[in-house]
């Protein structure tokens, strides 16, 4: 009762390579139903900046157009995309700009927060009010 | 609508965002209903993933309903209720005609080594994810999957990733009758492939971690025994002591790039950025692994590169297999096994929380609080949705 074959439920329903999904590893032609277009499919169309990469010989058809570069991250993006994925340059950028996009909303988000709006007011009314103090003597 | 944004390392935040659009004639729009945190998400949400931007939209384990659809959508109508897998692939490039979905070619301008995937950082696409109200679905045609009736939308929801990467673990381990498989790991992905293991006939299953709950949870669901490396020396040893003094027939990491175990793997891989994540896991398989064994790794590693032991691999003639999960060519297996009770993935879900609170509920997986395994995030108004989708009516059979 202790072998895995009389304890386990299922055990063993995929030991037969025919019932495994994946084998081969490279199976042609595919087992996809629906496909009714040929390689390759239309080309999206956009008004966003992609950044591509330079093994990529032209515009893969389709992509995500989510949060384009922006601000002094955007230029590192740029700079990091002249740059292989073979070379080490391009991801280290990549990671260096992520962590400046960081910096640069923070200091966005501040930007829009009226708590934050409200604490820049009051510290400058303070400065304000604390030179002219020291200025009348006080 | 409401989505889950990136703001910083260890930082996500609900907010406001505008709604997808159709972008391109093939594109569906799937309102979602329920989808998960994975634990690769944690990759991202800690800051390790290259070109991850602020604003991202996180999530790539989702289900929904359909409620758009591009004119050149013929297979999905709207009210659907569809899976929807990791992977965005074309289904006609070179490597989608050999089933390699996770490779396709024709869907990441930004890395030809990934293909895309749903709010996975720019180096996977770009394409905003899941973790949100409503989501931009490429390839509508071919991605999606009807929900088939009967099923449980959280097993459909598990259907996205952790099922079919766990299976695919296995799978790529080439499993004999009776083989010796050490899995490191007992998070979801794990505990799935622990599964599957046995579902290809493994002799022995031994999963490796250091969380008690996690290695209490797989011993009882999947029945098979653990290892807590925090009391073990040496891995290498502690294995072969356990196989007679050969090593495993099979290893799976199921880790990734942020594996505990190693201070040094930890401090140069994590903490430093001098090497795509922490490899201990890596060492470990290769080195516990018998000579001509098979490793296996779905675990995720960054694009740069990882030191591990290749000469040791070399010299014990090893096969190393590893990809994304192809999700799509598992399905149909898969759904087989739920629907026979061979897989039942839903008992792995510890948590459910909404939307609105996905902050807490990604620090509490992050920090692995409240014995959390799975959480499953509720988007605004879907609480009351069926978990089983109602069957289509045949028109034929309504009474007048």
């Amino acid at each position: 009762m202790n072998r895995p074959q009389d304890r386990i439920p299922g055990w063993g329903a995929d030991l037969d390579r025919a019932n495994r999904p994946a084998v081969p590893m490279e199976r042609t032609p595919p087992r996809l139903e629906g496909v009714h277009w040929s390689d390759p499919p239309p080309q999206q169309q956009t008004n966003v900046e992609i950044l591509q990469s330079t093994e990529h010989f032209k515009r893969p058809p389709v992509f995500g157009t989510s949060v384009p570069p922006r601000g002094l991250s955007g230029w590192i993006r740029r700079r990091a995309f002249r740059h292989s994925e073979n070379d080490l340059r391009h991801w280290l950028m990549l990671l260096f700009a992520d962590r400046v996009d960081v910096v640069e909303s923070m200091v966005s988000d501040a930007r829009r927060s009226p708590r934050a709006k409200s604490a820049v007011v009051l510290v400058g009314a303070t400065v304000v009010a604390a030179c002219l103090l020291r200025r009348s003597g006080y | 609508m409401l989505a889950t944004t990136y703001r910083r390392p260890y930082r996500v935040a609900a907010r406001h965002v505008p709604d997808p659009v159709i972008e391109h004639p093939m594109d569906a729009i799937v309102r979602v209903l329920r989808s998960c945190i994975c634990g690769s998400d944690l990759h991202l949400y800690h800051g390790l993933v290259p070109d991850t931007r602020v604003g991202s939209i996180f999530g790539h384990e989702f289900v929904g309903e359909v409620v758009d659809v591009g004119s050149e959508v013929r297979n999905l109508n709207v009210g659907d209720r569809v899976l929807v897998p990791f992977n965005i692939f074309c289904g006609t490039c070179y490597f989608c005609q050999r089933e390699l979905y996770s490779n396709c070619h024709n869907v990441n301008p930004a890395a030809t080594a990934v293909g895309g995937i749903y709010g996975y950082s720019h180096t996977t696409g770009g394409y905003d994810g899941g973790q949100a109200e409503y989501v931009r679905v490429p390839f509508a045609d071919i991605g999606p999957t009807v929900v088939p009736p009967g099923m449980h939308i959280e097993d459909a929801v598990l259907l996205t990733d952790v099922v079919p990467t766990g299976y695919q673990a296995a799978e790529m381990g080439d499993i004999k009758e009776n083989d010796t498989v050490v899995i490191f790991g007992a998070g979801p992905i794990g505990i799935i492939a622990a599964r599957s293991a046995w579902l290809m006939g493994a002799g022995r299953v031994i999963v490796v971690d250091h969380v008690d709950y996690r290695l209490d949870f797989v011993r009882r669901y999947a029945q098979c025994e653990v290892v807590d490396f925090r009391s073990v020396g040496d891995m290498a040893i502690h294995i072969k002591k356990m196989t007679e003094g050969r090593g495993a027939d099979v290893c799976i990491d199921a880790v990734g790039c942020e594996a505990a175990g190693s201070a040094m793997q930890q401090f140069t891989g994590v903490k430093m950025k001098l090497q795509a994540g922490a490899a201990t896991v890596l060492h470990w398989a290769i080195n516990s692994v018998r000579k001509g064994g098979n490793v296996s790794i779905v675990g995720v590693y960054g694009p740069t590169f990882n030191a591990v032991p290749i000469g040791n691999a070399l010299n014990k003639g090893l096969t190393l297999r590893m990809n994304q999960a192809s999700v799509k060519r598992h399905l149909p297996r898969l759904i087989e096994h739920i629907q026979e009770g061979r897989l039942d993935p839903r008992a792995i879900i510890t948590h459910r929380a909404p939307l609105e609170e996905v902050s807490d509920a990604y620090e509490m997986f992050s920090r692995k609080k409240d014995q959390c395994i799975k959480t499953v995030l509720v988007p605004p108004g879907t609480d009351n949705v069926a978990p089983i989708a109602a069957a289509p009516t045949n028109p034929s059979e309504v009474s007048p």
